[in-house]
């Protein structure tokens, strides 16, 4: 046996040769731990599914499509299913006919006219009021709600978000990136009910005292370098096929009159913002932001990761066909990474649009009419935040049109992340073809 | 070394359940749970009496008039807190469930219209406010203030103050398009504190920093509210299931309020007493 065996790294001696029941024993054991894995791989997905027709059971009766007599109608016909195992056959008989009884009901519940109307009013009709006798539920101006916060905090969070992820990828020096991505991912672990906080008790009244002057100091503070490198870029780019001694003075011309279109544009957004008047320090504008930094760090981080995943490589290839540290960054890196950098926007929408918090405290909650949509100044209400509230009074046991309704706004909300999930897997498995074959 | 360690956290466990089996066993648990307006009061009520009488723990919820309902249904509380009497569909609700619900008044509250203290207006008429919450009054110079746009404030629909404002003020109306919901009596004069437009109702409890307005020329105040003069007002309650057990700590609990001490408590966190010795 001595010449069979091997020490291995903590010393221990252990046999080459297995006898056949010590290899059965290994197998099965292998066999169990492969399942366990898969099932706790596949309970995630099992999660996703139940929590989707679980969201349909309850949202479905609010359209007047009654699937709980086919969900109580299922129960039935298992419970008899189990009832036969044990030699039950009658009452698996009976249950047969009780399950047919439900679709039978079911069927009868359906109505095309009614569906119809309830889905009309529930997408574009703006009358909002679910505990009145009966409840009016058009739930529109509730959508634009959430998205006109959703797009600030896009606008505001994309923009920064991969322009601070390009610098900390290829810009700032390796030493100082350590220190830096920690910090902004420091903002991820501020809980949302802080930044509300923040937002309802600091911002909105500052908001609502120093109006657009507040607003101004920071698109100054970020406009600034901003246009300073886009006008440095664009000029090192749009002058890349010129001569070559001709190249500097044409690349002077360019960035100079890049700076002065983009300042001019600067100033004009500059001045618009500071003429901005609120009547209310809790405001579309207001969630719009802090939802941007609360976006921010999930941007950064992803596109960051994607930014890396490029590789030295590329960058290389890049700089040996003589291209400049602007034309590798716009031409080279910016396009590879495009999938990641696509699923960090989208990672970014979906958490702005399913944050609570922050858009209960600092958005005011008002439902606007249709005259007053995407005017950012004014309160709005969103999906979630309408949720939350209403899921108080609108309860199970009293079982009720409102309470259907919230439930219908979960599972809008939820098809839309999983569609914005769908296509950001689209994105990020395109690319990589695209990359890697071709 | 390993070993003992395992032992000693295992002990430490062991004595923690037992601890807190035997406190459970020695205590009788009363369970409130309902409206965030009456919570103070139940808090307030609850202290004091768990003062008084050793062994008995109280635990007071805030989660909703409509959530105390559920409460008492599911049986998970034997006390609900509720700022408006229950609908017919949750008392049906709770009959169906075999329970039988008692309303005791506990309090009055009355609802202050609050503005902030810049605003020159001090005094509207019952018609007005309702006019400025269907939207009909937009301005502060139609109602003899200055030219700037009102900025509605509402407690959130699932709330008892949303509930009486409505039934009080609004007579059934619908509150316009356009106003702001917030979700505790606190934020609703926090906003107006912050806000030189606004206009909130809010529990008498709560106008610290803001000016209550005089309604049809009468101030919100406890005489007011008691007498019946000031035109928004109601009566907080307390369901039981079918009247309590005499001489029980629920029953001893809920005839508080109508002691001397029991009026000074609800007294002293800005509420008004049902009686008057």
């Amino acid at each position: 046996m001595a010449e069979h065996s091997a020490t291995n790294r903590i010393g221990r001696q252990t046999n080459l040769l297995l006898s056949a029941r010590a290899r059965l024993i290994r197998r099965i054991l292998g066999l169990i731990g492969h399942t366990i894995l898969i099932l706790i791989t596949s309970a995630s997905a099992l999660a996703v599914f139940f929590i989707f027709i679980y969201i349909g059971k309850d949202a479905l009766p609010f359209f007047g499509i009654h699937v709980e007599y086919l969900w109580d109608g299922a129960a039935d016909m298992l419970g008899g299913a189990l009832g036969l195992l044990r030699g039950d056959v009658t009452g698996f008989r009976e249950s047969l006919g009780e399950f047919a009884e439900a679709i039978g009901r079911f069927r009868d519940g359906l109505s095309f006219t009614y569906t119809r109307g309830r889905l009309t009013e529930f997408f574009t009709g703006i009358d909002w009021y679910p505990s009145r006798e009966p409840g009016e539920f058009g739930a529109a101006s509730i959508f634009v709600g959430s998205a006109m916060v959703t797009l600030g905090a896009i606008i505001f969070a994309v923009p920064v978000g991969v322009s601070a992820a390009v610098c900390l990828s290829d810009v700032l020096p390796f030493k100082l990136r350590q220190y830096t991505k920690p910090i902004i991912e420091v903002l991820a672990a501020i809980p949302s009910v802080a930044y509300g906080f923040f937002a309802a008790v600091v911002f909105g009244p500052q908001l609502l005292r120093r109006g657009g002057t507040l607003l101004e100091i920071p698109v100054w503070a970020l406009g600034v370098p901003l246009t300073v490198i886009i006008s440095v870029v664009l000029g090192d780019l749009l002058t890349s096929k010129v001569d070559l001694n001709k190249r500097r003075v044409a690349k002077t011309l360019v960035t100079i009159l890049a700076l002065c279109m983009f300042g001019a544009g600067l100033w004009w957004l500059g001045s618009a913002i500071r003429g901005l008047q609120f009547n209310s320090g809790q405001n579309a504008l207001n969630a719009s932001i802090i939802l941007g930094i609360m976006a921010l760090p999930t941007v950064v981080s992803v596109s960051e990761d994607a930014l890396q995943a490029v590789g030295r490589d590329l960058r290389a290839g890049s700089y040996a066909l003589g291209s400049t540290r602007a034309e590798t960054m716009m031409r080279v890196v910016l396009p590879a990474a495009s999938s990641g950098i696509c699923a960090a926007v989208i990672l970014g929408v979906m958490r702005a649009i399913g944050e609570t918090m922050v858009v209960w405290m600092a958005s005011g909650n008002a439902l606007q009419p249709r005259a007053d949509w995407f005017n950012f100044t004014l309160p709005v209400r969103t999906l979630t935040a309408s949720i939350a509230a209403d899921m108080g009074e609108a309860d199970q046991v009293i079982g009720s049109q409102r309470y259907h309704v919230l439930f219908a706004m979960a599972l809008a909300l939820l098809s839309f992340c999983f569609v914005c999930n769908l296509i950001s897997e689209w994105a990020v498995h395109r690319t990589r073809k695209k990359l890697a074959g071709e | 070394m390993i070993k003992m360690r395992w032992f000693v956290t295992g002990l430490m466990a062991a004595v923690m359940m037992l601890g807190g089996m035997s406190a459970r066993a020695a205590e009788t648990q009363i369970r409130m749970d309902g409206s965030t307006t009456v919570g103070p009061i139940a808090k307030a009520l609850a202290e004091y009496y768990m003062d008084q009488n050793e062994g008995v723990s109280i635990v007071v919820g805030e989660s909703g008039s409509g959530n105390g309902v559920r409460s008492l249904i599911n049986k998970s509380a034997e006390i609900a807190n509720m700022s408006r009497f229950m609908r017919a569909s949750e008392f049906k609700a709770c009959v169906e469930q075999e329970i039988l619900p008692v309303a005791h008044v506990v309090a009055l509250d009355g609802l202050a219209i609050i503005v902030h203290s810049s605003n020159p207006v001090s005094d509207l008429t019952l018609e007005q406010v309702r006019k400025i919450y269907k939207g009909e009054i937009t301005n502060w110079n139609e109602v003899g203030g200055p030219d700037r746009r009102i900025v509605r404030v509402s407690r959130d629909t699932n709330s008892g103050t949303y509930e009486t404002f409505s039934e009080v003020v609004m007579q059934k109306e619908r509150i316009a398009a356009g106003t702001q919901y917030v979700n505790s009596n606190g934020q609703a004069r926090d906003t107006v504190v912050n806000t030189p437009a606004a206009i909130a109702f809010v529990g008498l409890g709560f106008t610290e920093r803001v000016k209550a307005l005089k309604i049809n020329g009468v101030e919100a105040s406890n005489e007011t509210v008691v007498s019946g003069d000031y035109p928004i007002a109601r009566a907080l309650y307390m369901f039981t299931d079918g009247y309590p057990e005499l001489g029980s700590h629920v029953h001893r609990l809920l005839t508080l309020h109508l002691t001397q001490t029991g009026q000074r408590i609800i007294e002293a966190i800005g509420f008004v007493p049902v009686t008057r010795y």
